[in-house]
């Protein structure tokens, strides 16, 4: 678990005591728990059929797709925290496809999905993340994995454009 | 005889999911914990239990998916719910569309402003406010994030306070994240 860390304050720069950080204080339950989604969704105590490193691999995937610098740094250094082994590295390539990897495969097609035309999923796309052997536990796991990250990437932006007003 | 809905509708479909439910019999202290099931509370819907099947992040989810929603001040409770309404457009979630759309009409007695953005998206004939708070949840909600400066500041101008914007952001992003769980785990059906 992430120490105390606060990543989108961390990301947007928010500066203590300033107008803007009195206004996200007022949501500071929703901020705490937004903290506590990411270390449960990046690194949790279970991890399942996806390790802590497949997970920060993924995000910073995600991240990648969304076009946020910012997030990608934040998910490439929790990658090396995690080892960073070649296999799960691979899985932020952008330009890899997951080769002749069945699940690995799966796993990139599905992210890059679901991360940027949710609209365009079927219960096909589960289908084939199925017959690649995934379980449906690591199904509901890799979901919420994109469905956060592209929140938290959203939060944060926004944030950001908020900054821009002050 | 079951039916998938594909268009934006306001009466709530039967969400059908794909992959298989968590077993109440085989569930752990943390998932029952994360489910809030007691012996007097044993009713789950099948969504819940599909999530339960990622207890740690469930277990902050729901929590926060209230607070957002629904925690005191701030942007009224309506307007969050076009902020819902909003990204459900963009991802295409018929089910987390038809629940915040009724939602907006039950609050505000009002079936005009969700009928035309059903009609009409973002070129919606609505007031001026709601037309800058629907244009940047639908912007917000594009991937990669497409809201700009701009469309901050028609928020500022439509009269929105900071702690408004806020609220926005935040149910707006919500559903960049619910869409992704409802509309690609299961399908809304009519029975």
């Amino acid at each position: 678990m992430a120490e105390n860390e606060d990543v989108i304050a961390a990301i947007t720069g928010i500066e203590p005591g300033s107008a803007f950080a009195e206004v996200v204080a007022g949501r500071a339950d929703i901020m705490a728990l937004t903290q506590q989604t990411h270390d449960g969704a990046l690194t949790p105590e279970n991890p399942g059929g996806l390790s802590h490193a497949e997970r920060a691999a993924l995000a910073w995937r995600i991240a990648k797709v969304n076009d946020h610098k910012a997030f990608e740094d934040h998910f490439e250094a929790m990658l090396e925290k995690a080892g960073a082994p070649d296999n799960a590295a691979r899985l932020a390539d952008i330009w890899f496809d997951g080769g002749s990897d069945l699940r690995t495969k799966a796993l990139i097609r599905h992210v890059d999905l679901v991360a940027h035309a949710p609209k365009e999923a079927t219960r096909r796309d589960i289908e084939l993340l199925q017959e690649a052997g995934i379980a449906d536990a690591d199904i509901v796991r890799l979901s919420e994995l994109v469905a956060f990250v592209s929140y938290q990437i959203r939060v944060a932006a926004g944030l950001q454009l908020m900054q821009e007003l002050a | 005889m079951s039916n998938i809905v594909h268009d934006f509708t306001t009466d709530i479909p039967v969400w059908k999911t794909y992959v298989g439910p968590l077993d109440l019999a085989e569930a752990s202290a943390e998932q029952l914990e994360a489910l809030k099931i007691t012996p007097s509370n044993t009713k789950v819907s099948d969504y819940v239990l599909v999530l339960a099947h990622d207890v740690e992040t469930l277990k902050h989810r729901s929590p926060l998916f209230n607070a957002v929603m629904y925690n005191r001040g701030g942007l009224s409770r309506a307007e969050r719910e076009i902020g819902a309404v909003g990204a459900s457009i963009v991802n295409r979630c018929i089910y987390c569309a038809a629940v915040h759309a009724s939602r907006y009409n039950q609050l505000t007695k009002d079936e005009d402003v969700i009928a035309a953005i059903f009609s009409d998206g973002v070129d919606a004939q609505i007031n001026p406010r709601l037309k800058a708070i629907l244009t940047f949840a639908v912007k917000l909600s594009k991937c990669p994030p497409d809201a700009n400066a701009a469309d901050m500041a028609a928020l500022v101008e439509a009269g929105l306070g900071k702690d408004e914007i806020l609220d926005l952001i935040l149910s707006t992003s919500l559903f960049g994240w619910a869409n992704r769980l409802m509309h690609t785990l299961g399908e809304p059906i009519t029975e």
